[in-house]
């Protein structure tokens, strides 16, 4: 009941609508798109949206190989989704233990978190990618764990300022004196507390992961170049962009509304489960 | 008759720099069955007291003189295990303000259930019928739809009754109330007040009362310690305290308290005089001690 009641909201709505449309595609990728995503037509190539021609229809057009857009773009979804996916929850769980275990205990270990942070996030991303992916080799897992280790700073600054404000409130003191323990304090106590934001925090990762993923996809650091991934579009289509516009937009257009609806969603979840702000 | 708490000549240094002494020789002691007051303005050192009792002092903080002595046993170093056992079972803490005190998030029936779990061993079920019977000594309507809310769907005094169920729970030797009802309006702490005494007689609980409202201490207490400046100025029956005050500070304190069956009394300060000596007294303390 309450789950359809948040619905009213509308990011929330957007958002799942957004999530739903990605999973979708997904899953349903081999049968929701109208062509082999592989499939080459040189006849037919740099087909504008809309225009049909050989026989197929190409909705979005076709790219210099005459790939059908519409169809790679569905495939696409599902690099972006697992990475985004995988890489948000394991980013997420190294950094909020380590944030909730420094900011509750505070002295040496929350010094030593937080300079190893600072030293972490002033260290290029990029170049960590790079460096990761010529160890790693090029692939899906490259991607995702490269997100992890970048981003698990940004899940642990945030849990260690609010597991500190939480800390400060009256209802963990009250919580020492009828004799739980810091463990149990941290998970039934401050956790619940600090939920709220770790999922908007959870799917802004979401987002950025989307974004890295196909960054990283657009330098040719993800997948083998035949499987189409958003960013692999792209960089396709970066060539042509001077005959054939939409070869840019049409991933370029996932990305925003995936990433859009994503922050929606964490920004509207919040407000709905948040059982003070729901009054 | 030995004291169930037995606090003596108990020091509690704030560790900086420059070290600043936030309890002088403290002592007091609170016999089983009693309710003591504890009162003094504000910074007098009374939450401190409580504080250190639980284990709860500023981490910064160290006791360097004294001891702690509850129920026969040693508590001022307990490892934090040993406290753990202690804290809730046998003393248990009613805090200041009930619109913190009750986590957010969490439905009512976790919060008192959690301490009855861990302490007496309790399943779900048992565990939550205690609960409802808990919810109704302290007067509380409809409990079992109290345990399914929030806090922010209980008033101040429905949330302080339930700290104080939650604090009575497990039958404690020893409750330590810090200014319990201070957060709330006069008529709520008016029934919180009787709602303690009531507690109390009927668990023989010692009651640790904390307040810096005179009125409160007449109506409640059997003993009173009177605090100034992280020192104990006086400490003796309530009836004889108000009767015949023994210290000129106790004197002023109770002259400075507005009275409705005395309309035209003015209202009169803690002269300044007083204070200062009070000042020059605690320095000379900390210049013996220190």
């Amino acid at each position: 009941m309450k789950a359809i009641a948040s619905l009213r909201n509308p990011r929330v709505l957007f958002g799942v609508l957004v999530v739903l449309a990605l999973v979708v595609a997904a899953a349903a990728a081999p049968w929701l798109s109208p062509n082999d995503p592989l499939e080459q037509d040189l006849m037919n190539s740099f087909q504008s949206p809309g225009a049909g021609g050989g026989g197929q229809a190409h909705p979005l057009g076709t790219d210099s190989l005459g790939r059908d857009i519409l169809s790679r773009l569905i495939y696409g979804a599902r690099p972006a989704l697992i990475v985004a996916f995988v890489a948000a929850v394991f980013a997420g769980l190294l950094g909020t233990a380590l944030g909730l275990a420094a900011g509750y205990f505070g002295g040496r270990l929350d010094a030593a978190v937080s300079r190893l942070v600072d030293i972490w996030m002033s260290f290029p991303s990029v170049l960590l990618c790079i460096v990761l992916a010529a160890v790693l080799g090029a692939g899906l897992h490259t991607v995702v764990i490269a997100i992890i280790v970048i981003d698990w700073t940004r899940f642990c600054r945030v849990v260690r300022a609010e597991t500190m404000l939480q800390k400060s409130h009256d209802y963990v003191a009250s919580a020492v004196t009828i004799g739980l323990g810091p463990g149990r304090i941290l998970a039934s106590e401050i956790l619940p507390n600090v939920a709220p934001l770790l999922l908007t925090l959870f799917t802004l990762e979401m987002g950025i992961a989307i974004v890295v993923e196909a960054i990283l996809s657009f330098v040719g650091l993800s997948v083998s170049s035949g499987m189409p991934t958003w960013g692999g579009i792209i960089q396709e289509g970066r060539l042509y962009v001077n005959q054939a516009w939409w070869l840019m937009a049409a991933p370029m257009a996932c990305i925003i509304v995936a990433v859009l609806g994503l922050n929606a969603l964490g920004d509207g979840l919040r407000e709905v489960i948040d059982p003070v702000k729901a009054r | 008759m030995s004291a169930l708490l037995d606090i003596r000549d108990l020091d509690l240094q704030l560790q900086a720099r420059q070290p600043l002494r936030l309890l002088r020789r403290v002592s007091l002691q609170v016999a089983p069955g009693q309710i003591v007051g504890l009162v003094g303005e504000s910074g007098a050192g009374k939450t401190m007291v409580s504080r250190v009792v639980l284990g709860i002092a500023p981490a910064n903080t160290c006791v360097t003189h004294g001891s702690i002595v509850f129920d026969g046993r040693d508590i001022t170093h307990l490892t934090e295990q040993q406290r753990r056992h202690l804290l809730g079972r046998e003393i248990a803490f009613i805090p200041q303000n009930p619109m913190t005190a009750l986590n957010p998030v969490e439905r009512i029936e976790s919060q008192i259930t959690d301490v009855l779990r861990m302490h007496l061993n309790l399943d779900r079920t048992g565990a939550r019928d205690k609960a409802v019977t808990l919810l109704r000594e302290v007067h509380l309507r409809q409990p079992e739809r109290i345990l399914r809310q929030y806090p922010h769907e209980l008033s101040g005094g429905m949330r302080q009754r339930v700290l104080i169920a939650t604090a009575f729970s497990c039958k404690p030797k020893l409750v330590i109330a810090d200014e319990p009802t201070t957060a709330l309006d006069v008529t709520v702490q008016k029934q919180i007040l009787q709602l303690i005494r009531e507690l109390q007689r009927n668990s023989g609980t010692s009651i640790l009362f904390i307040t810096h409202d005179l009125g409160v201490v007449a109506k409640l207490c059997d003993h009173v310690v009177v605090m100034h400046g992280g020192r104990v100025l006086e400490s003796a029956p309530a009836l004889k305290l108000f009767a015949s005050p023994g210290h000129d500070y106790t004197r002023a304190l109770l002259a400075a308290t507005p009275r409705f069956d005395r309309p035209g009394d003015e209202l009169r300060p803690i002269p300044a005089v007083l204070t200062q000596r009070l000042a020059d007294e605690a320095r000379a303390l900390d210049a013996r001690d220190m």
